[in-house]
C-alpha cells in the first residue's frame, strides 16, 4: 500500500483525525494533510509553516545586486564611452541597472524557492484525490508501515471519517 | 463554507471556460480583424520607412512615445493595486486582484512594443539587450532607453510570476474539473498542485514577498519612463517633478483601466454577484483621490513652469493652453479633473456607471495628457528656427486604435481560458480566519501588561 487516507467534510474532523494520527505515533512530517484553500483556523495548517524563503530571496537580491554592479561597471570599464561629460563608470545612472536587477534576483530566488520547497514542477505524488477540490479536506499517510494500518485506520474512523481509502 | 457555496463559486467561475457562446467567436474575429489591420499597417511602415508616417523633424516622438507612456501607465493598474491590497489584506480585493494582474501583464507587453515599433529597423532591437555584439560595443548604461529595457524587463518578469503564482491553484482545480486535453494542458499548467499545507504555506509567502518587491518595481518603471523626457533638456521635460507626476498619472489612469475591465467582465461574464457595486465605489473612491493628485501635480507643474518665466517654457505654456493645442489641454482637463471631482465625490453619482462613464474620461484625458506631454515640447525647443508640428498620418491612427483591440483581445481570451476571479481566494475569504492580532496588542486589550 503506497497511501492511506480519508476526505473530511470540515476543519474540525480534520484536526480530530490529525491528532489522532499523532496519538498513532506519527509525526507532523509523516501526515498529509490536502485542502482547496489554506486552512488558517486548524491548529494542523500550521505544519510545514517555518520557510527559508525569505533568506532566499534576500540572497537572490544580493546575487542580482553582485551580478549587475559587475555588468554595469565591467561594461563601461571594458568600452570606454564618453557621454554627456559623465565619468566613465557613472553609478547614479548605473544605480537604476542595479536596483532593477537586485529585486529581479529576489523575484526570481523567490520564485524557485516555491517550486522547489513547493515540490512543483515535478511528478505529482499518488496521495491526491480530486474530491479536494468540492471542498473535502484530505488527511492521509503516505507509505505506512503494515503493521500500523490498524491503528491508522481507527485514528481515521474515530474522527468521522465515512470511508477510508487505499491506493 | 458548505458544499453548495463551493460547488457554485466553482460553476460560475468555471463556466466561461467550459461554455462558448457565438458571441464570444464573434468578439474574438473581430478585434482580431483590428489587431491583423494593425499587424499589416505596422508592416507597411517597416517595408516604406517612417516617411509614411507623420513623423518628422522637429517631432520624432509622437503617438507612438504617447502610446508607450499611456500603455505602461494603464498596466499600473494590476500588479502595483493588486500588491498593495494584498499587503493591507483588505478583503474586498480578492475578486478584484487577478482582473487588475492581467491588465498590468498585457498593458505592459503592448507597451513595450512601441519604443520597437519606434525603431527604424525594429528587427535590430535585441541591440538594447547587454551583450557583447561582435564589435564589442555594448549598450550605453547612462541611455535612459537602456534603464527602459532593465525596469520593463523586470516589472514584466514580476508582474507575469505575480499573475501566475496564484494562478496555479486554480488550475489544479480546472485540471480536477475536466478531461481529455484540457485536463493535461491545464495539469501541466497546475504543476502537480495538490494544496498541501507546505504549498499553501510557500505560495502565501511567495505572494508576501512578491507583493513587497513589485511596489518599488511598479513605482521605479514609470519613474524611469519619465526619465525619459526629464534626463533630456527641452523646455517642460528637464524637470525634478516628472517622476511623481508621471507614478501618480499612471495609477490614475491605471485605475480606470481597471474599472472599465471589471464592468465588462461584470456585464458580459455575468459575474454580479461576485463583483458588487461596493468594489466600483471603493475603486471610484481611490479614482477620485488620483484625480485630485493629479490635479495637484498639473498645478505645481504649471504654476513653476508660469512664474520662471522662462521665455521658452513659456512658448511650450503658451501654446498647450492658449495655442493650436488648447482644445485637447483643456479636454484633459475636463476628462481628468472636472468630470471626476464632479462625479465621484457625490455618492449618489458614485454608481458603476458613474465610474465607468468617468473612468472612459480619465483614459481619453490620460492619453491626451501623455500627448501633450511629447509633441508640444519637442515641437518648441530651445532653437526657434527648429519650431515645427505635428499631425498624424492613417498609419499612426491605425496602430494606435489596433492596440486598444488588441488589449480587448488578450483579455478576452484570457478570461476565456482562465478563471478570471481568483476562486481559491473567493473560497478562502468565505473561511472564517482567526483574528491577524499580535499577541503583545491581546494582552494590552486586557489590560494585562500594566498590570
Amino acid at each position: 500500500m503506497s497511501a492511506l487516507y480519508a476526505m473530511f467534510g470540515d476543519g474540525d474532523s480534520a484536526q480530530r483525525a490529525v491528532n489522532g494520527l499523532r496519538q498513532a505515533g506519527l509525526t507532523d512530517a509523516d501526515i498529509t494533510v490536502v485542502s482547496a484553500v489554506p486552512i488558517e483556523d486548524q491548529e494542523f495548517g500550521e505544519i510545514d509553516k517555518t520557510t527559508w524563503i525569505w533568506y532566499i530571496a534576500c540572497a537572490g537580491a544580493f546575487l542580482g545586486f553582485c551580478g549587475s554592479t559587475w555588468l554595469t561597471r565591467m561594461t563601461e570599464l571594458a568600452w570606454p564611452l564618453q557621454t554627456g561629460n559623465m565619468p566613465i563608470v557613472a553609478w547614479w545612472p548605473n544605480l537604476i541597472v542595479i536596483f532593477e536587477m537586485t529585486m529581479l534576483g529576489s523575484i526570481i530566488a523567490t520564485v524557485i524557492t516555491l517550486i522547489v520547497t513547493g515540490g512543483l514542477a515535478r511528478r505529482m505524488p499518488k496521495l491526491y484525490d480530486p474530491e479536494v477540490t468540492d471542498g473535502k479536506i484530505l488527511v492521509g499517510v503516505a507509505r505506512p508501515s503494515e503493521a500500523s494500518v490498524p491503528d491508522l485506520e481507527r485514528a481515521l474512523r474515530a474522527a468521522g471519517a465515512a470511508q477510508l481509502r487505499r491506493i | 463554507m458548505s458544499d453548495a457555496s463551493t460547488s457554485r463559486l466553482s460553476d460560475d467561475l468555471l463556466r466561461p471556460l467550459l461554455q462558448t457562446t457565438w458571441q464570444f467567436y464573434a468578439l474574438v474575429a473581430f478585434l482580431a480583424s483590428i489587431v491583423l489591420m494593425g499587424l499589416g499597417t505596422w508592416g507597411y511602415q517597416m517595408y516604406n520607412g517612417f516617411g509614411v508616417s507623420g513623423i518628422n523633424n522637429p517631432i520624432y516622438w509622437a503617438f507612438y512615445i504617447t502610446n508607450f507612456v499611456f500603455w505602461i501607465g494603464i498596466s499600473h493598474a494590476g500588479t502595483l493595486i493588486s500588491a498593495i491590497l494584498r499587503l493591507v489584506n483588505a478583503g474586498w480585493r480578492r475578486p478584484v486582484t487577478r482582473c487588475a494582474e492581467v491588465i498590468t501583464a498585457f498593458a505592459l507587453m503592448i507597451g513595450a512594443m512601441f519604443p520597437i515599433i519606434h525603431l527604424g529597423r525594429p528587427w535590430l532591437f535585441f541591440w538594447l539587450v547587454p551583450y557583447p555584439s561582435s564589435r564589442m560595443i555594448w549598450p550605453n548604461f547612462r541611455s535612459p532607453l537602456v534603464w527602459d529595457f532593465f525596469a520593463i524587463t523586470t516589472y514584466l518578469t514580476g508582474s507575469l510570476l505575480f499573475l501566475f503564482l496564484p494562478m496555479i491553484p486554480d488550475f489544479a482545480l480546472v485540471r480536477d474539473k475536466s478531461s481529455g486535453i484540457r485536463r493535461r494542458i491545464y495539469g501541466t499548467l497546475a504543476l502537480g498542485w495538490r494544496g498541501t499545507s507546505k504549498q499553501w504555506h510557500r505560495l502565501e509567502s511567495a505572494m508576501s514577498i512578491m507583493a513587497i518587491a513589485i511596489i518599488p518595481v511598479a513605482v521605479s518603471v514609470h519613474t524611469i519612463v519619465s526619465f525619459d523626457f526629464s534626463m533630456a533638456p527641452v523646455p517642460m521635460w528637464h524637470s525634478t517633478m516628472f517622476g511623481p507626476y508621471f507614478v501618480a498619472g499612471a495609477i490614475f489612469s491605471g485605475i480606470a483601466g481597471l474599472i472599465i475591465a471589471m464592468a465588462g467582465l461584470r456585464k458580459f461574464l455575468h459575474l454580479e454577484e461576485y463583483l458588487h457595486p461596493i468594489h466600483f465605489q471603493n475603486l471610484g473612491k481611490l479614482l477620485l483621490m488620483m484625480s485630485l493628485l493629479w490635479g495637484y501635480f498639473v498645478f505645481a507643474e504649471r504654476l513653476t513652469t508660469w512664474y520662471g518665466n522662462e521665455p521658452y517654457e513659456i512658448a511650450v505654456l503658451r501654446v498647450t493652453q492658449k495655442g493650436s493645442f488648447a482644445p485637447l489641454y483643456w479636454t484633459m482637463v475636463v476628462c481628468n479633473f472636472v468630470i471626476p471631482v464632479i462625479v465621484l465625490s457625490l455618492k449618489k453619482l458614485r454608481t458603476i456607471g458613474g465610474c465607468v462613464f468617468v473612468s472612459f474620461g480619465v483614459c481619453i484625458g490620460m492619453w491626451l495628457e501623455r500627448f501633450l506631454i511629447v509633441v508640444p515640447s519637442l515641437g518648441h525647443k530651445y532653437l526657434p528656427y527648429s519650431w515645427g508640428t505635428y499631425r498624424p498620418r492613417p498609419v499612426e491612427i491605425m496602430i494606435t486604435i489596433s492596440t486598444f483591440a488588441a488589449m480587448g483581445l488578450l483579455y478576452t481570451l484570457f478570461a476565456k481560458f482562465v478563471p478570471i476571479i481568483s476562486i481559491w481566494e473567493m473560497r478562502a475569504g468565505e473561511h472564517p480566519a482567526p483574528a491577524l492580532m499580535p499577541s503583545a496588542m491581546k494582552e494590552h486589550a486586557l489590560g494585562e501588561t500594566h498590570a
